[in-house]
């Protein structure tokens, strides 16, 4: 195992830069005449003091030290850890995309504005929606957006007293998060033990109980098992008819390109993760992007500006007096953007439904191969992703979903999603996309496979993993029982 | 063209293997009335080559920051970006990473977040920051948020000096979360003091002020602070523009309790406004209340011991403690903090103080040139930065319609948001434009007056 590598405040020496600065080329004034003594900084900002070779190794050593999809197989679930094409991001970083700022004249931007506006129907037409607003800025953001524009609509029609969001026990955690922030009161749904999708039964329980008061339904359909609810008809028609909106988290929607569309299952709004399905990077945890679709109802309520067109060319039309209001500065996350229309440009309408077949295929494929060493949770058909358990290994040996997560990353490979959806017990959640070829997928297998041997024979070798990893196990709870979340001049160094 | 390697002939060696003949078998859960028996009406697919051709000429309509010489900022502001920085930050490893639940391979990225942390910590001059959130504006929501608590139904006060966009943004949060906002006015172009300190009352939850403001004047914050901490109110700044660091005071000189606001300037693109990096720096007392990811520093289990960096804090957020967390938020901008980590390391303490005095004294000589073309002349008397505004005589639109064809990108017009400020511009000047593009705009409206 290698050691730590220093922190960069740890390295360089006094005196020490890398960047310079353009030349001063004005004509100058006394600090002092131009800002008021109490306001001026009187330390200097205690920032490393590096040269640029140093900072070249320092931040390419920590990118060695990380790992990506470029690196190897990154079966995280409902993160949907595709290929990102190369091509998106040198179109990104073209400068008449990169290099505007937000506040130029329309006139100065009419390329950027076209390719939100043809985005935007791109969008539209693969949810099954009437418009779509790009602004916000992740998912979670998304979800939010859309619960404001749900309550706005109740709100126009005389039902904000509406106050409850019903939300499966599987659901992501931003969804009741959401709810929260919206100022709604979450109400959990059963899942099916069966199916794997709602509880009709529980579902008609909290309709009739809560008559009235449910705002809305928040559902991912495939679900976070990776099931697709087949009673989807059935629960729209029950929660329209008790005065509620459909809410569609698209955090899944890589299962459905041109197979199904939310808005014709019957839902109202719909997010779209474009960092997931649309393949745009994840940066390690960002940027995201993400977009909401509405059926026409919840047109006058979207945030503004939307763009437009006219004969003199594309605009930023504001928003209505129904308008929820804005819910980030300026438009959106257009650099995400751009590679999301470059990726729908790329498939076209016949690639993109045999990017939805091949995830699901490759999903089912890996459910297939697994069953024989690993409890399946639901051992149905599934869509994008399926849950595998290791409730046998602890049963047997007491290896955990945490062990087996750990020890995948001794062979080149990142972990599945673990202990979540949090109904299932020792989760673990595979989304092997459709960009993986069938050696990844069986090398997969067959470390999974060596795994649950190992656990029968060996346990300790897993319940130790990782092996190889630039660090071994790391003690979270000494991280928060102690949180050290900066580095402090004279901080003891404890590598 | 396609990403998916696997052939058809793959496809059916696999579907065999599971005893299936046709895709179709999986499609099964689907129920025939909502599946789409049609093609999706999209664009048919683009090769690479073809794309790149289309993309290229949608780039080629517009204007750029490269093509024109430009004086916008209104919150986003135009800082030169080192060669070394976007070479590091597109390194693979972190851009095609997710948010590191596994640390023992995200090493990389915990450790850089953690620097990104540390460094925020260090130009504001408070004690802990997180990882990152959407943009400044909603960094200022997610502040006031924090102030006023869950379930709370506080106050939330809030200079007109505050970018009308943030602004905007947390009247739209506080309708569906049901807190109040109140504006405070401006007197000559700063917070009217007066009014705030009738305005902050003991249920106040927080107080917000922007340094520098929207105007770019320099607003004073030691004499905003006791007003803001009379009550139990969470005094929080907004910073638009983090190079004013270099020079002003920062938010922990003068007592502020939470800063936050934009940091995309640093190392990365304008990109037409987004993806941004919000930020939100505070004292040590709010930890546990802080929204979104927090990278902590630990050692090994076992073995070495050695030094790592983990996700932690994590019961505050979304994915453990769902609809009593403390913020939705999940994913964030980690690439974008990753950027601006590089950037401040590549300026370093020097060149950070540097970038500070050159935007300001580069804006101060651009304000005694234009406020000399006859017609022109400056609105407020007070400080600035960067940015400050002027009064044109020439209506904004029809001035700014001859500028872009000139080449250059005026002022915002403030006619946008404050409907009083008709007819004025808020010029900003950083270290990008020289001396010569200031003495081109320069002639440019001495041309439009004439």
């Amino acid at each position: 195992m290698s050691s730590a590598e220093q922190l960069i405040f740890e390295k360089g020496a006094p005196g020490r830069r890398a960047a310079t600065m353009t030349a001063m080329d004005v004509p100058t004034q006394p600090l002092e005449s131009m800002i008021p003594p109490n306001m001026l900084r009187k330390e200097a900002a205690p920032l490393p003091e590096v040269s640029e070779i140093e900072v070249v190794r320092h931040y390419t050593h920590l990118s060695q030290r990380n790992f990506g999809v470029d690196t190897g197989f990154y079966p995280l679930g409902s993160c949907t850890m595709k290929y990102n094409p190369k091509l998106n991001e040198d179109m990104a970083a073209l400068p008449g995309f990169a290099r505007l700022h937000p506040m130029q004249p329309d006139e100065t931007v009419q390329g950027a504005i076209q390719l939100i506006y043809e985005l935007e129907h791109y969008l539209a037409e693969i949810s099954g929606m009437e418009r779509v607003t790009l602004q916000p800025s992740a998912g979670a953001h998304g979800e939010l957006t859309g619960l404001m524009l749900i309550k706005a609509y109740h709100e126009s029609q005389g039902q904000g007293h509406r106050n409850l969001v019903l939300i499966p026990d599987n659901a992501h955690g931003t969804n009741p998060a959401s709810a929260t922030l919206a100022d709604y009161k979450a109400v959990e749904v059963k899942t099916d033990p069966a199916t794997g999708g709602i509880e009709m039964a529980h579902l008609r329980a909290l309709l009739d109980a809560y008559a009235g008061d449910v705002a809305a339904i928040m559902m991912t359909n495939p679900n976070t098992l990776g099931l697709f609810d087949s009673n989807i008809v059935a629960i729209a028609n029950m929660v329209h008819e008790a005065g509620g909106q459909l809410y569609y988290d698209g955090a899944n929607a890589n299962a459905v390109l041109g197979i199904t569309r939310p808005g014709d299952m019957g839902f109202d709004v719909v997010h779209f993760n474009l960092h997931k399905t649309c393949s745009t990077p994840h940066g390690g945890g960002g940027p995201g992007s993400g977009p909401i679709g509405v059926k026409s109802h919840l047109v006058p309520f979207l945030p503004g500006p939307l763009p437009a067109k006219s004969e003199q060319g594309y605009y930023w039309q504001d928003a209505g007096p129904q308008s929820i209001g804005k819910m980030r500065a300026n438009n959106g996350n257009f650099g995400v953007l751009v590679r999301a229309y470059t990726y729908i440009r790329t498939y076209g309408p016949d690639g993109l439904l045999h990017v939805a077949q091949s995830a699901i295929l490759n999903a089912n494929y890996v459910k297939h191969e697994l069953a024989a060493d690993y409890e399946i949770a639901y051992p149905l058909t599934c869509q994008h992703e399926f849950i595998a358990t290791a409730e046998r290994q602890k049963e047997e040996s007491g290896v955990t979903a945490l062990d087996i997560a750990k020890r995948i990353l001794d062979f080149g490979m990142y972990a599945p999603t673990i202990y979540f959806p949090l109904i299932v017990h020792e989760a673990m959640m595979i989304e092997p996309t459709e960009t993986e070829t069938r050696e990844t997928l069986d090398y997969f297998v067959s470390v999974m496979h060596q795994i649950a041997e190992e656990s029968r024979t060996n346990p300790e070798i897993v319940k130790t993993a990782p092996h190889t990893t630039p660090v071994g196990r790391l003690d979270q709870a000494l991280a928060a029982r102690k949180p050290n979340l900066r580095w402090t001049p004279g901080q003891e160094a404890t590598h | 063209m396609s990403y998916i390697p696997n052939t058809p002939a793959d496809q059916q060696a696999m579907l065999e293997r599971m005893g299936l003949s046709s895709l179709e078998a999986l499609l099964a859960p689907v129920p025939e009335p909502v599946r789409l028996r049609r093609p999706l009406d999209l664009p048919p697919a683009l090769a690479e080559p073809d794309l790149k051709r289309l993309l290229m000429g949608m780039a080629g309509k517009n204007n750029d920051l490269d093509s024109m010489i430009s004086f916008l900022g209104a919150g986003l502001y135009d800082h030169a970006i080192p060669s070394v920085v976007s070479h590091l930050q597109r390194r693979s490893e972190f851009v095609t990473s997710y948010t590191p639940y596994q640390p023992e391979v995200s090493q990389g990225m915990l450790q850089a977040i953690y620097e990104f942390q540390t460094m925020v910590c260090q130009i504001t001059g408070l004690d802990i920051a997180n990882a990152s959130l959407y943009d400044g504006a909603t960094a200022l929501v997610e502040a006031a948020l924090l102030a006023v608590g869950p379930g709370g139904r506080g106050e939330v006060v809030i200079s007109q000096g505050v970018d009308p966009q943030y602004r905007r943004v947390l009247h739209t949060y506080a309708h569906a979360r049901v807190f109040s906002v109140t504006e405070v006015p401006l007197s000559n172009g700063l917070t009217d003091l007066a009014a705030l300190n009738e305005a902050v009352t003991a249920s106040t939850a927080a107080v917000v002020v922007q340094q520098p403001n929207f105007f770019g004047s320099i607003e004073d914050m030691s004499a905003i602070e006791p007003i803001a901490h009379k009550g139990k109110a969470v005094f929080v700044a907004a910073i638009t523009e983090p190079a004013s660091l270099g020079i002003l005071a920062a938010p922990g000189d003068y007592n502020a309790d939470i800063a936050v606001g934009e940091l995309m300037s640093f190392g990365n693109p304008l990109s037409y406004g987004g993806p941004a990096l919000g930020f939100m720096a505070s004292k040590q007392k709010y930890m546990r209340l802080l929204p979104g990811r927090l990278v902590g520093q630990t050692i090994e289990e076992g073995g070495e011991r050695h030094t790592g960096y983990v996700l932690t804090l994590q019961t505050r957020e979304q994915h453990i403690r769902r609809e009593r967390a403390t913020s939705n938020i999940c994913t964030n901008q980690s690439l974008l903090a990753v950027g601006a980590t590089i950037f401040l390391a590549a300026l370093g303490k020097q060149g950070f103080r540097e970038l500070g005095e050159l935007c300001l004294q580069k804006a101060h000589y651009a304000y005694l040139q234009i406020t000399s073309v006859p017609g022109f002349e400056a609105v407020f008397a007070t400080p600035f930065y960067d940015e400050f505004v002027v009064r044109s005589r020439v209506p904004v639109a029809q001035l700014q319609h001859q500028l872009v064809q000139a080449g250059i990108i005026g002022g915002y017009d403030l006619g946008r948001a404050y409907p009083e400020m008709e007819n004025c511009l808020l010029f900003c000047v950083t270290e990008t434009r020289t001396k010569d593009d200031i003495d081109i705009l320069i002639n440019a409206l001495r041309e439009v007056q004439a």
